[in-house]
């Protein structure tokens, strides 16, 4: 399994320790990432919100050069996937923008490559069978609130993965690990997600919202496979919990830390000591006996 | 009923009739490919939005202003600027128009005509400066998008305890990372 890997702008920042587990977890997984030579961002919300033209174009790039490779492209981020996704949709569809952009473009695409989020393909059925062949820790005591957010799975019509309203991939890769996933109710809301640089008393809201529930729930940790998710739930978390009275703390991790972690795979650890919250407490838990969720 | 029609005080819907532009929807369609005429008002979208509690209009009211006409309800709203493109009216339509896409075009619109309100300016702002970047490096610099946005909207305080953090968990480099292909790049922020 080889798959051209595009990392995106927030896995070489804000969310480094979401690359280095992908790679690693993909790697245990005999999955072969080769990283699209000299990717441009996809332009992200921004793009889409002010020029639709360049929210196709710019994802156009990096498609062309996947093409040359002739590797399908997996994005981790869900912002990155979803605007590439979103635009090999409207390429294969609209044969006059596709021209129009390719005369822009050294390397063209023609339609020949697809796009899948990290999630997307470490939940293949065969790819959690090896999953769990490879499992030698597994994670019992850990009770995740999986947390899908909204640009892994909508819109249906584009992404055409999962179920928009009751979303199972990310649950089903926890409970191979030997997590215990809990039942809650917010698993494809909204973090608010790029709010948190221009209207942050806007995330602090929905984060609150998002974090009681997994807390009412039983969850002691979430689990996330989207960059915007990690920083709003983690930063502003504190925020939340003085807003609604209530103690908010917990520990938020990407899929494939745990993933990782689950497999034991050398140097997964060190992708903890970059998070804004303290995962230990999540930790502690692995290996003990499960407690029953609050009722 | 009969006076209150022969009354020379204008009734609201002729007051309504002057505001509005009846090319708006159709310029709509032509941005998104959406209808906003499809819409039948069951409030579905507001009802899944988590942002609309802090709209001035709600989501399905922007159909239906839409739908007569009235642009500059619209675009000087801070409604299309608080949507976050989480594509939940998108996915729960029952008449398949989505609103995030309406959104979109709003806000374009909004942009060309200079309707944008001074209270949302900081959002605008915010996708101005990550497109900037994206032009200069052909990818967007964490560190030097939120630097640049912070000096734009003069919020200087904001979060500095938190970017402080990131930077020592070494999540904000100072070094740009930048494209060789950023000539490339630009050309296609030019259209035609």
């Amino acid at each position: 399994m080889r798959y051209a890997y595009f990392p995106g702008c927030s896995l070489e920042s804000t969310a480094k320790e979401f690359n280095d587990s992908t790679k690693l977890v993909a790697d245990a997984l005999g999955i072969e990432l080769v990283e699209i030579p000299d990717w441009n961002c996809c332009g992200a919300t921004s793009a889409h919100n002010l020029d639709h033209h360049l929210s196709v174009a710019l994802p156009a790039r990096n498609l062309g050069i996947a093409e040359r490779m002739g590797l399908d492209v997996v994005a981790p981020c869900a912002a990155c996937y979803n605007r590439m996704r979103s635009a090999e949709v409207e390429l294969k569809g609209n044969a006059a923008l596709r021209d129009d952009i390719n005369s822009k473009l050294e390397k063209k695409y023609t339609g020949a490559v697809t796009v899948r989020s990290a999630l997307e393909v470490f939940t293949m059925p065969d790819v959690l069978e090896r999953l769990a062949e490879n499992i030698s820790r597994p994670l019992t005591g850990l009770k995740p609130a999986c947390y899908y957010g909204c640009l892994l799975i909508r819109p249906p019509k584009v992404l055409g993965f999962d179920d928009p309203e009751a979303p199972t991939s990310l649950d089903r890769a926890m409970q191979v690990v030997g997590a215990e996933p809990v039942d809650w109710y917010f698993k494809n809301e909204c973090c608010g997600a790029s709010f948190g640089l221009s209207k942050a008393e806007i995330v602090v809201k929905l984060v609150g919202e998002i974090i009681s529930n997994a807390r009412k729930h039983g969850a002691n940790c979430i689990v996330t496979a989207c960059p915007l998710c990690m920083t709003n739930l983690e930063m502003r978390q504190a925020a939340a919990g003085k807003a609604r009275g209530e103690d908010l703390t917990m520990p938020v991790f990407f899929f494939t830390e745990l993933l990782g972690l689950a497999m034991e795979v050398p140097g997964v650890k060190k992708c903890f000591a970059s998070h804004l919250i303290d995962v230990n407490p999540a930790l502690d838990a692995i290996g003990k006996e499960p407690v029953a969720a609050e009722s | 009923m009969e006076a209150a029609l022969s009354s020379e005080k204008a009734s609201p819907l002729e007051s309504l009739g002057k505001r509005a532009d009846p090319t708006f929807a159709r310029r709509i369609l032509e941005m998104c490919g959406e209808n906003v005429m499809s819409c039948y008002q069951c409030g579905e979208c507001t009802a899944g939005c988590p942002a609309a509690f802090a709209m001035d209009i709600a989501p399905n009211q922007v159909t239906r202003l839409a739908q007569l006409g009235l642009a500059d309800d619209v675009l000087g709203s801070s409604t299309i600027w608080l949507c976050a493109g989480c594509e939940t009216c998108a996915t729960r339509c029952p008449r398949g128009v989505a609103l995030s896409k309406v959104m979109d075009a709003c806000r374009q619109i909004s942009v060309a005509e200079g309707k944008v309100t001074k209270k949302q300016a900081d959002v605008l702002k915010m996708h101005e400066e990550l497109l900037r970047q994206i032009s200069m490096f052909g990818r967007v610099h964490e560190m030097s998008m939120i630097a640049a946005y912070k000096m734009r909207t003069r919020r200087f305080l904001d979060d500095v305890l938190a970017g402080v953090q990131m930077f020592l968990k070494g999540k904000l480099g100072l070094i740009p990372s930048i494209v060789k292909g950023r000539k490339e790049v630009r050309e296609l922020f030019r259209k035609g």
